[in-house]
């Protein structure tokens, strides 16, 4: 085989390579990508119904409630808040061991056509001061916390913000 | 003063760097025997100075010694005393030092097994090795010192978070530094190449040691990394494609890639300007690995909260060594000749395909692992990208890696013909179909776990085709002993290690079956999963070290045989104010009988049942991966210098 040949071979297996890589990437990507959504973006534009999406904040204080569904399994709802508006969340499993309410609280699932999102994944970090960069976020959006005016309040004490109750169900 | 020693031993680290860099790229630049000569020595200097700092970490950890604030934040006194020194590598600090110190054994080990080496690329290779040194040095003494004091000394220290104080945590750390830091060699190898404008098979036979090392480790790392979030994060998973793990098994994935291509640049002096491509890049994902862990960047399990200093001073490393690397690449790879002509169809051929599937899976993963990062600078959105996007796209390119990971080592060097090799495979794929249709029938109409398991068999019984069509067991069996004992090691280690991907494939094929069960159970009442009856028979409380837990009894029957006591906890670490559940795990090597408490409800317990066929292999198979990797490092003809000796033996009788 000639060097011009084993050049070419060369050059078309690597744009073979990049190009099944690319191509997959971006197919996998317009279907899975994830986005995040606080309670005030959900309000401002209701999310499509068939598309999963992660919604956080903070665990609304008096909220959680633990029940039974018909089936036997036991199911937890609360109210996820960024403070101007809050979602009703339903989630059917163990809650992670730090999900405790006034905290931060990252939940993955689909939000039902009544205006409950169904969680089916609940994550809370694994340290208490820790707090979702998401939802830090959020809350800074939605005017609780200033970063210029210094760090954020420690978790454990946004459970006194007040919460609007007009977004949600 | 221990920590003051620490310090000092730090800084004079990183003086002796400096010093090996400049000895080391000048001696080779003037040919001067002296300077080169000198770096033997200061290699070992410098490995004295960091493990000096190393002990003395320790030490303020054993010792307890809370004017140390590194010792203050993630120690404590209570703590057994395996935690204690894990502990010293556990905090952002302590890893910087264990990940100089494994920096240091790498440079003295280049000088003790090197002595066979060129002395213009061993001082090349230390001076690189140094420099690298240099610049996480610097970024320790200047923004993350492990030795800073508090004064007035706090009564006691504030604990190790709970979730890491395990056995298989301690040691995950450290193995996979010595795979991410073992690439740092071969980079310095391929950098010294450049430098020389000279790549030939004897460099390709001193890279793929290091290479095959560094990648045994990094599979263990990553395996016990695995291992570890299955039995203790206790959610009954075992990969979350989480961006630091992803981080990991990018380096891996580049490095598997260059002991592949390695072996074509020692055996047929080929793919040069490639290999040493794929060695910078490998050490450049390790770097990046290094980057998104330690700075903070990304949102996971293993995010530490982290001044910004940090993340900035690292990402200008990242672009020094990284840049710096190309660069020289760029300008010089021009100079290094193809020789080796083979045809596309050959065993180098074949070779070739591997690293383009394994470099194209390196591109999806860095793709998905990075957009998130990138959506939030550029677009401020936030995105997440979770398992569905990783399986679907690295699906796809999985699959022919795995058909051709059987056929490759059958294809003979410079010109093949497929068909000789796909006869020789018949009852390979036979088994393949046979583990197809054997899922289907214990398992039922389940394709993906089925595909697994054709996967698996294939792969196992083309290991085993490969060995038995070097030893020639069919047409000629009674020579077959006397050759394998002269077959190289190399040969059975490639051979196990494609071996074990099968076994770690038909534990993920048994995953696929998983099922599990979430019931809220009073104590006496049952529930069933998979044939098996698990009825609890109490909940009490229970006293360890620096915890108090409930804990559930499960007694767990197969047709009224009585066949183990599961005891899943839920930790209360008062010290920690933090919560952690501690799974049951009952592991038969068929399948794992695994329990986690969840709260308690009305007298009654939530209990989340898994039943997970052959979890355990994909551990075990991780495990044979390594070990096929160990075997083909003891090959007799990796070790350069072993004839080196021999002829110098000779030539003194002469």
């Amino acid at each position: 085989m000639t060097r011009k040949r084993r050049r070419l071979w060369t050059v078309l297996l690597c744009a073979l390579g990049i190009g099944t890589a690319t191509a997959l990437t971006l197919t996998a990507f317009q279907d899975n990508l994830v986005f995040f959504r606080s309670p005030s973006d959900i309000a401002r534009e209701t999310p499509p119904p068939d598309r999963a999406f992660r919604l956080g904040g903070l665990v609304e204080t008096g909220s959680v409630a633990r029940e039974m569904t018909p089936e036997g399994k036991p199911n937890a709802r609360f109210r996820v808040t960024d403070g101007p508006h809050a979602v009703s969340v339903a989630y059917t499993g163990v809650l992670p061991d730090l999900f405790r309410e006034g905290q931060g609280v990252v939940t993955l699932g689909k939000l039902g056509p009544d205006g409950v999102f169904r969680a089916s994944e609940v994550l809370a970090r694994h340290d208490e001061s820790y707090m979702p960069p998401e939802v830090a976020d959020a809350l800074k959006k939605s005017g609780h916390w200033n970063p210029n005016q210094g760090a954020a309040p420690p978790a454990a004490g946004w459970n006194t913000l007040e919460t609007g109750r007009k977004g949600g169900s | 003063m221990i920590a003051e020693l620490g310090h000092f031993a730090l800084a004079l680290a990183l003086a002796l760097s400096i010093a090996q860099s400049f000895v080391g790229l000048l001696g080779a630049r003037w040919a001067d025997a002296r300077l080169m000569g000198a770096t033997g020595p200061l290699a070992a200097g410098i490995l004295i100075a960091t493990g000096g700092a190393f002990a003395c970490l320790i030490w303020s950890f054993v010792t307890n010694d809370t004017t140390v604030a590194n010792v203050v934040m993630n120690s404590h006194s209570a703590k057994p005393l395996l935690y204690k020194v894990s502990g010293s590598w556990g905090s952002h600090e302590g890893s910087m030092v264990l990940w100089v110190l494994i920096l240091a054994l790498c440079g003295g080990a280049v000088a003790a097994f090197g002595q066979g080496l060129p002395s213009v690329l061993h001082a090349r290779v230390q001076a690189v090795l140094a420099l690298v040194g240099v610049g996480f040095l610097a970024f320790i003494l200047a923004t993350s010192n492990p030795f800073d004091r508090v004064w007035p000394p706090a009564p006691d220290g504030q604990g190790l978070n709970p979730i890491l104080q395990d056995p298989g945590l301690a040691f995950h750390p450290p193995l996979l530094y010595l795979g991410y830091v073992g690439f740092a060699v071969t980079f310095a190898f391929a950098v010294a190449a450049l430098l020389e404008g000279r790549v030939d098979a004897a460099w390709g036979r001193w890279v793929r040691p290091w290479a095959l090392a560094a990648w045994s480790f990094l599979t263990l790392g990553i395996a016990l990394g695995s291992w570890w979030a299955y039995y203790e994060l206790g959610w009954g998973g075992y990969w979350f494609w989480d961006p630091v793990e992803n981080a990991s098994l990018l380096p891996w994935l580049a490095g598997c890639a260059l002991l592949h291509s390695a072996v074509v640049v020692e055996k047929r002096d080929a793919l040069k300007t490639w290999t040493v491509f794929l060695a910078l890049l490998a050490f450049g994902l390790s770097l990046l690995g290094t980057f998104l862990v330690r700075s903070g960047v990304l949102t996971s399990v293993h995010a530490f909260a982290n001044d910004p200093a940090r993340g900035v001073f690292i990402l200008g490393l990242l672009g020094c060594y990284i840049g710096g690397g190309f660069a020289l690449f760029a300008w010089r790879a021009a100079a290094m000749v193809p020789t080796g002509i083979f045809a596309p169809l050959s065993r180098e051929g074949a070779l070739v395909l591997n690293n383009l599937l394994l470099c194209s899976l390196a591109a999806v993963v860095l793709a998905g692992t990075l957009y998130p990062m990138f959506a939030d600078l550029l677009l401020g959105e936030k995105i997440s990208v979770g398992a569905p996007f990783f399986n679907t796209a690295t699906l796809p390119l999985v699959v022919p890696l795995v058909l051709a990971m059987a056929v490759g080592p059958l294809l003979p060097w410079k010109r093949a013909t497929l068909w000789p090799a796909l006869l020789r495979l018949w009852w390979v794929a036979l088994a393949g179909v046979g583990g197809y249709f054997g899922c289907l029938a214990i398992a039922g109409a389940r394709l993906g776990p089925a595909l697994g398991f054709a996967a698996a068999c294939w792969l196992i019984a083309g290991a085993g085709a490969d060995i038995s069509d070097r030893l020639a067991l069919f047409s000629r069996p009674r020579a077959a002993w006397a050759r394998a004992k002269g077959l190289p090691r190399a040969a059975w280690g490639a051979a196990i290690a494609h071996a074990g991907l099968g076994v770690m494939i038909l534990g993920l094929a048994g995953m696929g079956l998983a099922t599990d069960r979430l019931v809220v159970l009073h104590p006496g009442e049952s529930a069933e999963l998979a044939g098996n009856t698990y009825t609890l028979r109490r909940i009490e409380d229970v006293n360890g070290a620096n915890f108090t837990a409930r804990q559930a009894i499960i007694e767990v029957s197969r047709q009224g045989q009585p066949r183990v006591v599961l005891a899943p906890q839920k930790r209360n670490f008062p010290l920690a104010r933090m919560t952690t559940s501690e799974a049951a795990i009952h592991t038969t090597w068929l399948a794992d009988l695994y329990a986690v408490l969840g709260e308690e409800r009305e007298g009654g317990a939530v209990l989340r049942l898994h039943h997970n066929p052959l979890a355990p292999w994909i551990w075990l198979g991780a495990a044979i991966m390594a070990l096929g990797s160990a075997l083909s490092l003891s090959d007799r003809r990796m070790r350069i210098s072993a004839p080196v000796r021999k002829l110098a033996k000779e030539a003194v009788r002469a």
